[in-house]
């Protein structure tokens, strides 16, 4: 699993690839906040057109990252979800908190 | 059920493993010639059994995990997934959607998807001795 950042003015981007389960979530969680802390964006969307495979282990990732911009009084999104990590947002019923596309 | 064919494995309750043990899954049921979403649902369905045994079974040390995938003759798959650690308390409770005592790392929805990518969830478990859980997924057949 690797994150990759693009910002540009108040909007940050999140490019997540490749497999985010529990393994590799703890250092998902602190890449994030990294890049929110220091970015203090006032858009935050996690782009998972790359990731390959997400459990409920993502859902705490992005959930985190949700609670975070919230507190930053910013906004989340999350965008290009496809496939396997798309049943699994479904099934955790997370639209209603969080903007999907 | 008619046991077509049955795979065991046995592995440390390390994080690592947990890549390892849906990708193995898939690679066995692969043989039932599932489709792509029946194939990513069983893969989750493991994930989350596999990663609760190392996140809530053994918090403290790193312990064994047994699974055991039957594919039977008519396109049955059954998953086991046995730890001998902490165990649950109250089954019922730990299965509520967003029920966790993992803090805000966890997001309590690992029984819930399995429910939902799965056609049943079994769960048996003893405190202090540790926990078992079967799973069943019917691939629909390509014929
Ligand atoms: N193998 C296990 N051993 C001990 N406790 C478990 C086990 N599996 C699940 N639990 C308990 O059930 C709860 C709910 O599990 P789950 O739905 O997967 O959510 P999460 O893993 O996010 O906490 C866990 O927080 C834990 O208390
Ligand atoms: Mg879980």
């Amino acid at each position: 699993m690797r994150i990759r950042a693009s910002c540009a003015g108040r909007a940050l981007r999140l490019y997540f690839d490749g497999e985010l389960d529990h393994h590799a979530a703890k250092r998902a969680m602190g890449e994030i906040e990294g890049y929110i802390d220091s970015r203090l964006p006032r858009d935050c969307v996690i782009d998972l057109g790359g990731l390959t495979f997400m459990d409920s282990s993502g859902i705490a990732v992005i959930l985190k990252a949700y609670r975070r911009m919230h507190d930053i009084g910013g906004r989340l999104g999350v965008e290009r979800v496809t496939g396997q990590p798309r049943r699994v947002i479904d099934a955790a019923g997370i639209e209603r908190l969080i903007s999907i596309a | 059920m008619k046991e077509k064919n049955v795979f065991k494995a046995e592995f440390p309750s390390r994080s690592a493993n947990e890549g390892f043990a849906r990708a193995a899954v898939g690679a066995f049921v692969s043989q039932l010639d599932p489709t792509m979403d029946e194939l990513g649902d069983i893969k989750t369905a493991v994930s989350e059994a596999v990663t609760n045994c190392i996140v809530h079974a053994y918090p403290d040390t790193y312990g064994s995990i047994r699974l055991k995938v039957r594919l039977s003759d008519d396109g049955e798959v059954e998953i086991t997934v046995k730890d001998r650690g902490v165990g649950i308390e109250d089954v019922e409770k730990a299965m509520t959607p967003m029920f966790t005592t993992g803090g805000d790392d966890r997001s309590g929805m690992g029984f819930t998807i399995i429910e939902s990518f799965m056609d049943s969830l079994r769960v048996k478990s003893v405190p202090g001795r540790g926990t078992a859980v079967t799973m069943k997924r019917r691939i629909a057949s390509r014929r």
